[in-house]
């Protein structure tokens, strides 16, 4: 069963999205970050998705999900690295990613994530 | 009117509608659509293929490659016996959703291309068709 790997980096997860991935896929992600953050007690999540090629609705959605629950366990989620294709296409689409925290590369993403959690401590 | 090449993809599953937008992704390129376009397209095309699984319990989605007074274009058709649209406004409208998702599927694969097309029933399936000119 293909899965997308998990990484912890100190106090934070990172996902890097590297293949087209299915929607039950993107649901089983969703569902392993979850117990993930809970595990490791992460208190951010940087999800890399400079490979994506496509976020349609229903990854837009993952991504709005996976934010929120991680915020509902005290982590923070920061999405790096969109391509300027998909994010021009995805306003288009009609979808903002509310409530979703982005930056522009693995770098600024970890900067932000950093922040936080010196703010907090 | 000039038809380049013409394929028919079975969508039954998620796996299928990856698969979907591999190929409409190849026909963009095909046929020279730039990044933006290509993107635009593949996302549409991968809305409405979900629309025929989710929606249609299945179905078909026929990739067209076209040319036309010198200029080249994807048209893409979606079809599905399942139970039809019996409002379509309403499903056309952002945020309308009958299965929990965000309702962008109808409503953004219009925004995201240049032609658009509906037709459907209560009991008659679905097919949809969309094109976008390079």
């Amino acid at each position: 069963m293909e899965k997308i790997p998990i990484l912890k980096l100190g106090p934070f997860l990172l996902v890097t999205i590297q293949v087209d991935m299915h929607d039950q896929l993107a649901l089983s992600l969703q569902d392993e970050l979850a117990a993930r953050i809970v595990s490791t007690r992460a208190r951010g999540v940087l999800i890399d998705i400079s490979a994506l090629e496509v976020v349609d609705s229903f990854i837009g959605r993952m991504i709005g999900n996976i934010a929120a629950m991680a915020r509902v366990l005290d982590a923070e989620t920061v999405v790096v690295g969109m391509q300027p294709a998909v994010a021009i296409t995805l306003v288009e689409l009609g979808l903002s990613l509310d409530g979703v925290r982005t930056a522009l590369n693995v770098d600024s993403g970890m900067a932000l994530l950093q922040e936080r959690v010196t703010a907090g401590s | 009117m000039a038809v380049v090449r013409r394929s028919v993809i079975e969508v039954r599953s998620s796996e299928d509608i990856v698969r979907v937008r591999q190929d409409v992704r190849n026909s963009a390129i095909a046929q020279g659509f730039n990044l933006v376009d290509q993107t635009k397209l593949v996302t549409a095309a991968s809305e409405l293929a979900r629309n025929v699984v989710q929606h249609g319990g299945g179905g078909t989605v026929e990739i067209i490659l076209v040319n036309d007074a010198g200029r080249r274009g994807v048209r893409l058709i979606f079809a599905d016996h399942g139970p039809g649209i019996p409002d379509v406004e309403q499903a056309m409208t952002d945020g309308f959703s009958t299965v929990g998702g965000l309702g962008l599927g109808l409503g953004g694969a219009r925004r995201l291309s240049n032609e658009f097309r509906i037709d459907t029933a209560p009991g008659k399936g679905t097919r949809v068709t969309i094109g976008r000119w390079h």
